[in-house]
């Protein structure tokens, strides 16, 4: 059974103000205050100088999404399913589907996506769409520097998600 | 025309001339240096980086702001009171910059063939002129607060001049031990009785009364309820803007150096090093301008570390602590030097 009074920590109550047992404290006190501010000083800053240095993100950190392609055919996973634009709880994706016909298939399964345009000024990045994608079509990337001057700018398509990303975020090694 | 100071030389007006010019300029460009090593060691002790986007590690940020702060639209509330709004900020750079007239950098020197006074001038009455100005720069805070015609800068001017008296009393008496131990009020022979020893050492009482004091005249943390950007938005310069704000920052920082530069004077021998080691003439203000910093550090190193204190904590401490330790501090130097 365990021991509660183990874990009873005595309280030491320094001397109360006034008197010189108050004046000693002050004393004490602002210089333990004191050195506690110049031990800083040889201990070095603690910031990252972010547009010069990043702290890289780790390997299931919910950054930009990739649309992705088979790598032997080439043809788009993403089916035009809608599953990620019902899925999305800020109801920032659009999906408008087509037919693949054989002279123009596009994607593996019946239809592909005509149109797939995920609007990053709404995305809470929860990352549902990867969740509720059935052929892994969608996921989660790394970019999180996302800011643009104009919100239209912000509306991306199906080709600039299909692009390979340009890595601007460096990534955790495993274990670190 | 009688002399404003006994002069035991002769200094040629172009002499005096040159000297002020060249004073006014270094200490004037100590402001931005001052205000630089603040944020930088302010950053540190916070354990970041101060400002480093300006220029190389970011040293052009003080010109930086200063330009800002030129280049912004003059204005003024309605409520207040036009000339007075005006003149208020002139007199605070006005006094705080009056005392360095008497600040000594260094002995009377050879320069040239001829005799010159490192400082600007010599009077005998150099501790009474510095509290004169200390005096007057009161009205610079209090009309300033007034005239705004605004009540945090009201409350704010009421709060400087109740406690810029309080700590002032204590301040006179912190230096009376000096004076009655080198039996002159003059700023360079006050330096001059401190060879052999430094009065940090028989004062060290009136040292720590002086610079505590000094925080309180110079409104810095942990004295800084003038100001007090939490409760009262800065205090007496609520209203003020652009190049007038600047000015009143300018002063604070202008007595800041002025303070250190009075207690490396009064209590760490000025130009003077220990050991009785007797440096080249051109020495002297070096020592003097690094002494100057050293009590600056002091200052940034304080203002990182305190909070500040409360209202009445600030009067009972000024009046209940201060004031009777440099009364006793006065009359113990009074005693020990009739005895011997």
């Amino acid at each position: 059974m365990r021991r509660y009074d183990e874990d009873v920590v005595e309280v030491v109550r320094g001397p109360q103000p006034g008197g010189a047992g108050g004046v000693y404290r002050a004393f004490g006190e602002t210089l333990r205050g004191l050195k506690t501010t110049f031990a800083r000083i040889l201990e070095g800053p603690v910031t990252v100088q972010y547009p010069e240095e990043k702290v890289p993100v780790y390997p299931r950190f919910r950054g930009r999404h990739k649309l992705h392609r088979f790598e032997d055919t080439g043809l788009e996973k993403c089916v035009g399913c809608s599953l990620c634009a019902a899925a999305c709880p800020a109801d920032c994706i659009r999906v408008v589907a087509a037919e693949n016909t054989p002279e123009h298939r596009i994607s593996a399964g019946e239809r592909y996506a005509a149109v797939y345009e995920i609007n990053m000024s709404r995305c809470i990045f929860c990352g549902y769409c990867e969740v509720a994608c059935p052929f892994d079509a969608i996921t989660m990337g790394h970019d999180y520097e996302l800011s643009d001057y104009n919100r239209s700018d912000l509306v991306f398509t199906k080709e600039m998600l299909l692009a390979e990303p340009l890595e601007r975020t460096p990534l955790r090694a495993e274990g670190e | 025309m009688t002399p404003l100071a006994a002069l035991d030389y002769y200094e040629p007006w172009w002499a005096q001339l040159a000297k002020s010019v060249v004073i006014f300029a270094v200490v004037l460009q100590m402001v931005p240096l001052v205000l630089m090593m603040e944020r930088k060691l302010l950053g540190r002790m916070q354990a970041r980086y101060g400002p480093n986007r300006v220029g190389p590690f970011g040293m052009v940020q003080p010109v930086a702001d200063i330009l800002k702060l030129l280049s912004k639209e003059q204005s003024r509330p309605h409520s207040s009171v036009g000339p007075l709004y005006a003149l208020a900020p002139a007199i605070s750079i006005l006094t705080a910059v009056a005392a360095l007239a008497i600040i000594p950098f260094g002995p009377v020197v050879d320069i040239f063939g001829t005799d010159v006074g490192l400082y600007g001038i010599d009077v005998d009455i150099g501790i009474l002129y510095l509290f004169a100005f200390g005096a007057i720069a009161f009205y610079g805070l209090v009309l300033g607060g007034w005239a705004s015609g605004s009540k945090y800068s009201f409350l704010g001017a009421m709060r400087a001049a109740a406690q810029l008296i309080s700590y002032e009393v204590a301040m006179g008496l912190s230096l009376v031990g000096v004076i009655f131990t080198a039996g002159t009020l003059s700023l360079v022979e006050i330096v001059e009785a401190q060879k052999g020893m430094w009065y940090v050492v028989p004062q060290f009482v009136g040292f720590g009364i002086f610079l505590i004091a000094g925080f309180a005249e110079t409104n810095r943390t942990p004295f800084d309820l003038p100001e007090a950007d939490a409760e009262l938005v800065q205090g007496y310069m609520t209203e003020y803007g652009a190049g007038r704000f600047a000015l009143y920052y300018f002063a604070e920082y202008m007595n800041m150096i002025v303070i250190s530069a009075i207690a490396s004077t009064l209590f760490l021998g000025g130009w003077l090093l220990p050991f009785g080691i007797d440096p080249p003439g051109w020495v002297d203000p070096i020592v003097v301008l690094a002494k100057i910093f050293f009590f600056l550090f002091l200052f940034i190193w304080i203002r990182a570390t305190l909070p500040r204190l409360r209202y009445d904590q600030l009067m009972s401490f000024g009046w209940k602590v201060l004031l009777p330790l440099a009364t006793v501090n006065a009359l113990v130097t009074a005693i020990v030097v009739v005895s011997t």
